[in-house]
């Protein structure tokens, strides 16, 4: 009993659970199917960003520059498409984005798998340069004409629900977050490519030793990593119809508390994807449905911090409080 | 062995002491070519001086970013505390004088308004160490999550927009015998600095846990209290820095100075503090600040000059980034060398 | 010439023009157990890295298995069946005791994913091979050291070991763990694997090898069967000298108040009803197995433990000591167990490190630290303990194993401190300096200290202590006079239930 209780997992799960359940006794359309589809709305980008931050922090890295790169690729993509192919089909944007995620996740890979950088030190740096890149040389105008292939996009449904008033849709880019939690999960539990990971998290030393080549790794990873944010940032363009250069960047934390919260530590070598699921639900629940119990949104950044000060504080206070009680704390 | 041991770690130190020469020939060497390349408009006395008045913003949140990394941790929240500081002390001005305040007369409420605003640091600053060191969460997330709760209460508080009031204006654009007054609030805390670091207990011990924490607990150094008070102390200075965001700007708003965290991390590496804590000096600091400074608008004066566009102000913000890869590298250059001479 | 699994001839190796390996010859046999030894920087440790083909040798030759390389890489040595237990045993913490047996067969197949059935086969198959018990699917980071140690030899096995080399395999062990593990070996032996054993720790080397290689300054000095070597020969051939060490005899002086008197000191989960007395210019010994609590004894004084029950008197005044801070209000200094990680800032100056006790007293004017008053303080402990060093201001990292720890001393002595905890003062520390220490102790304690060594190296024990304390799960279980047993009985004491 005490130990399903001690399993981040399910500590977050009842959290959930009670947060709803007093979200909604005080406002019952919580429950209702409109609202469940903007949950879900509101987790298909943060779920895409957070299975790349996972895979990093569970390597012993953090990454920050993920949303730069997101909105790198969403701006430059929509606008490659704009002036050389305005008729492309969607799968096509989506590849490109994902291709310039790459190419700058190989950036971040470089600095830290060449030169052994702390990654925090070089995805700060890297995120001020991508951004600023961006900014300068692509462009710092919002497109709001986007190609019809994302326009159509952004309309489409994979589920229409009609109500009394309008009808609820579920948007298809579900499907993508979907996509990626399964091949993170399939990549991290059965492949040696998923278990070096975090061997190299849990023992750099010991994963050289045994042979794992951490250069490649680490390539692998923050390659990985920014072709996810290139596809999160695609979708978030593509669902909100425009192409704003100035969006997205600053959200960073959001997708890391989410991380954490679902139990991963920045220490390396732990972290599930169910955890992330659960935590990127909590976050988006508290994010989203504060207004339906009469908090105003002015409150959001606070409510952030203080989930993610209780998310990790009491595991810290736990963990302080089992090195205190335990009389072997010296041979540790 | 013993012996080599001995004549490498010599040459360490030689290394060591010449980061700080060899940053000062850097900085004069930034000058210098942009003097040469931009001639009298950087040269001049209104560029001078409009250079003076803009570093001390993000010189002083070096202090305090750097003290944090002194012990091995970081102040990811020293914006939001400089932010929530300022508005406290705009929120005291405009409600006591100025138009449709209390009426309270100036000489009384600026007083007020800076112990306003330092107060809220100092409770920043010690929630902070209190994160960090009683309740033991690593500094990254508890810094983080803190920066995104004061900046949430600045957004509560303020609803939003700017407070502006022109109460503090003295002080961002007064000057005693010549000197900016914000460049003599800089030189001042750097001078603290160095006693703090360099001249007292609290100083000695931050060093000394910044090297090895559990050594440091073994040989009787008080963590808790050490954290707490580079915590208190970092945000104080986030709150110094806050007045003079208010005093400068004439408004004071949640979102300011977003990219000063990135600015500060990356004059604190420059200045040759070590990530990892217990190493990194005043000296080190106060030539990276200057050396940026020049960097800064020796650099946007270019890119106006090359591209016309206003797009050049976002330059700054990759060479920021670009700087500090390449400031790691050569780091990391200077380390291989260093071990190769071993 | 059939049972020899290595034979290197000549080996020279430098690194930066220092020599480290000086035409070093040896063989190891099939089936075998040997055992290196010497001091620290002896070159013991290079000589494995060029077996194990990390580094590779200046000249010389190398054969494995009659078969000669000219240039020997990891992966060759692997291949060949040489297997390196390093001391951390390159274990992943977060991972499970059945995936990290596994892990490095499954890379060594070239396998691109996880069959987790199989990954529990192969873990199965390695624990029964050493017949001992292990759950499978328990992190790593909850066994205990001997049992990460069985699973890095599990592991091994599993990669057609053929030798075995592990680096000071028993120094975190408690005796009984020390049995099993010899148990284990001997299994192994007897189906022809070779071991290489690395140590400076004595008794262990006598008991278990077969052969002896001794080490000095990059050489091979000695070479021979374990039953041609008894103490005083290896710590002669370790060192190029022979050391007597006289026994430390005082009588305690009745009519003194003690200094320190613990009476049924109970902390849960670690000691239980201790009670004990020491006078000044004592030097008591603690002694016990891994875990029989005699470590949470120093750091319940210490005021890392909470001490729930009992009473400590230091100079007849009951005191409380519930944090490090109060334990040096009180005169309590602790020489650690670890001095890499626990004793010394290594990257900061030896200077720092001497007065990171006292810096808050050494003030001037405007109560602010006094750089000639830290200067003098540091130049008369570098002087009065011996620390050579041609300056202060060096890295205490640049300084050998002794002399660390006389800064480590030197810190605590600055601060006057009544009664010293030392725990393991010696572990890690050539013999030269060794006695160097036991002589520092035995000074100290004639200048009235009172002094609590904390050890499971007997020969340290017997000659520096008037008194020994016997602890068994966590309490005090005899007091012995080292003028009354002797090194098997107390060593056998040491063991039995």
């Amino acid at each position: 009993m005490s130990r399903i209780f001690r399993s981040n997992e399910a500590l977050v799960a009842v959290t959930i659970v009670l947060l709803s359940l007093i979200i909604g006794f005080n406002n019952p359309t919580f429950f209702s199917v409109g609202n469940l589809f903007d949950l879900l709305r509101s987790s298909i980008v943060m779920g895409i960003f957070a299975m790349g931050v996972l895979i990093v922090i569970v390597s012993g890295g953090i990454d920050v520059s993920f949303t730069a790169i997101g909105v790198f690729a969403l701006y430059s993509t929509t606008r490659i498409m704009k002036e050389f192919m305005p008729d492309a089909s969607i799968w096509i944007g989506f590849m490109i984005a994902a291709t310039i995620g790459l190419g700058l996740g190989m950036i971040n890979a470089f600095f830290i798998a060449r030169f052994k950088l702390p990654t925090l030190i070089v995805t700060l740096g890297t995120l001020s340069m991508f951004h600023g890149f961006l900014l300068f040389a692509i462009g710092n105008q919002i497109i709001r004409d986007v190609p019809p292939a994302m326009d159509a996009f952004a309309r489409s449904a994979l589920v229409r629900i009609p109500l009394e008033r309008g009808v609820a849709n579920l948007h298809p880019a579900i499907l993508i977050t979907l996509t990626v939690t399964i091949v993170v999960w399939l990549l991290l539990r059965y492949t040696m490519l998923g278990r070096g990971i975090y061997a190299l998290g849990g023992a750099r030393e010991a994963a050289e030793r045994a042979g794992f080549n951490i250069p490649r790794i680490q390539y692998f990873i923050y390659g990985f990593v920014g072709l996810l944010s290139g596809i999160a940032g695609m979708t978030f363009g593509s669902m909100a119809r425009q192409a704003n250069p100035q969006d997205i960047v600053g959200t960073e934390l959001n997708v890391i508390a989410a991380v954490v919260l679902g139990g991963a530590q920045l220490t390396g070598g732990r972290g599930t994807v169910i955890g992330t699921v659960l935590g990127v639900m909590l976050v988006v629940i508290a994010n989203n449905s504060l207004v339906l119990v009469g908090v105003p949104t002015v409150w959001q950044r606070v409510v952030i911090g203080l989930i993610i000060l209780v998310g990790t504080g009491l595991p810290a206070i736990q963990a302080k409080r089992a090195s205190k009680h335990s009389a072997r704390l010296a041979q540790a | 062995m013993q012996q080599t041991a001995q004549r490498n770690s010599f040459m360490n130190r030689l290394m060591g002491e010449s980061q700080t020469l060899r940053l000062f020939i850097i900085t004069l060497l930034i000058f210098v070519g942009f003097s040469l390349v931009l001639g009298d408009r950087f040269l001049s006395i209104r560029n001078l001086q409009s250079m003076a008045v803009q570093f001390p913003e993000f010189g002083i949140l070096a202090f305090a970013i750097m003290i944090t990394m002194l012990t091995g941790g970081i102040d990811l929240s020293i914006v939001g505390t400089a932010n929530l500081s300022a508005i406290a002390a705009a929120l005291v001005l405009t409600r006591l004088s100025g138009e449709g305040g209390a009426g309270l007369p100036l000489e009384a409420t600026i007083p007020l308004a800076m112990l306003a605003a330092l107060t809220v640091a100092s409770l920043c600053g010690l929630f902070n160490g209190f994160l960090v060191s009683k309740v033991g969460i690593t500094p990254i997330l508890a810094t983080l999550g803190t920066g995104s709760l004061y900046t949430g209460l600045s957004y509560v508080i303020t609803g939003g927009p700017a407070i502006t009031t022109t109460q503090l204006a003295f002080i961002g654009n007064g000057s005693i015998a010549g000197v900016p007054i914000p460049v003599i609030v800089f030189i001042v805390l750097a001078l603290v600095f160095a006693v703090i670091l360099n001249r007292t207990t609290l100083g000695f011990n931050i060093y000394m846990l910044g090297t090895n924490t559990r050594a440091a607990l073994f040989s009787g150094i008080n963590d808790v209290k050490v954290l707490v008070r580079t915590y208190w102390l970092a945000g104080l200075v986030a709150g110094i820095a806050g007045i003079i965001f208010l005093a400068r700007a004439n408004s004071a708003k949640p979102d300011y100075g977003a990219t000063f965290i990135l600015l500060t991390v990356l004059i604190a590496i420059l200045g040759g503090v070590r990530y990892t804590g217990g190493f990194g000096t005043i000296s080190g600091l106060v030539l990276s600040v200057l050396s940026i400074q020049f960097l800064s608008t020796g650099l946007n004066m270019l890119m106006l000059q090359l591209s016309g566009s206003s797009a050049a102000i976002f330059f700054r913000q990759f060479a920021w980034g670009a700087l500090l890869l390449l400031v790691m590298v050569v780091n990391y250059y200077v380390e291989q060398r260093r071990q190769r001479v071993t | 010439m059939a049972d020899e699994i290595i034979r290197l001839t000549g080996i020279h190796k430098s690194f930066a023009g220092v020599r480290a390996l000086q035409d070093v010859s040896l063989t190891l046999e099939r089936g075998k157990i040997h055992c290196l030894v010497g001091e620290n920087g002896c070159g013991k440790s290079t000589l494995i890295k060029i077996i194990a083909g990390v580094y590779q040798r200046d000249s010389g030759s190398v054969q494995i298995n009659g078969k000669e390389y000219e240039q020997l890489h990891p992966i060759d040595s692997i291949r060949e069946g040489i297997q390196v237990i390093y001391q951390d045993f390159s274990l992943f913490p977060n991972l499970t005791v059945a995936e990290n047996i596994a892990l490095n067969e499954q890379l060594a197949e070239g396998r691109r994913f996880v069959n987790w059935k199989h990954v529990r086969h192969v873990a199965e198959d390695a624990i029964a091979q050493i017949e001992v018990q292990m759950p499978l699917d328990a992190r790593v980071e909850d066994m205990s050291v001997a049992n990460k140690q069985l699973i890095a030899i599990a592991k091994a096995m599993r990669q057609n070991a053929q030798l075995i080399i592990m680096d000071e395999p028993t120094s975190a062990l408690t005796e009984r763990e020390i049995r099993v593990l010899f148990t284990v070996i001997h299994k192994l032996q007897q189906r022809g694997i070779a071991f290489l054993f690395v140590s400076h720790k004595l008794n262990e080397v006598l008991e278990i090898s077969e052969a002896i290689i001794v080490m000095r300054n990059g050489r091979v000095v000695s070479t021979g069967l374990a039953n041609e070597y008894n103490t005083t020969r290896l710590v002669y051939e370790m060192t190029g000298q022979s050391i007597a060490e006289k026994s430390y005899e005082f009588t305690p002086d009745l009519s003194q108040p003690a200094l320190l008197r613990v009476e049924n000191l109970t902390v849960p989960g670690a000691l239980y009803n201790v009670s004990f007395e020491m006078r000044r210019g004592e030097i008591v010994g603690v002694t016990g197995l891994l875990g029989s609590g005699r470590t949470e004894l120093a750091l319940a004084l210490f005021g890392m433990l909470p001490i729930t029950a009992g009473q400590i008197e230091i100079d007849e005044t009951p005191v409380k000591i519930r944090s490090v801070q109060d334990a040096i209000a009180h005169g309590i200094g602790y020489v650690p167990e670890d001095r890499l990680t626990e004793g010394l800032f290594l990257e900061q100056s030896i200077g720092r490190n001497v007065v990171v006790r006292t810096i808050d007293k050494l003030r001037g004017a405007f109560g602010l630290t006094d750089p000639a008053r830290v200067k003098q303080q540091v130049d008369e402990w570098v002087t009065s303990l011996r620390i050579k060093t041609s300056d202060p201001d060096l890295p205490v990292k640049t300084l050998s194993g002794g002399n660390q720890q006389r800064v480590v001393v030197a810190k605590w002595l600055a601060s006057n401190p009544r009664l010293m905890i030392l725990n393991g003062p010696t572990m890690g520390v050539d013999i030269g300096s060794k006695n160097e220490i036991h002589e520092l102790i035995k000074r100290l304690a004639g200048e009235g200290m009172g002094l609590l060594v904390i050890s499971d190296d007997i020969p340290e024990l017997l000659q520096t202590c008037n008194r020994i304390l016997l602890m068994r799960n966590g309490s005090i279980v005899q007091e012995i006079l080292p003028g009354e047993t002797n090194e098997n009985e107390l060593a056998a004491k040491l063991i039995e239930d």
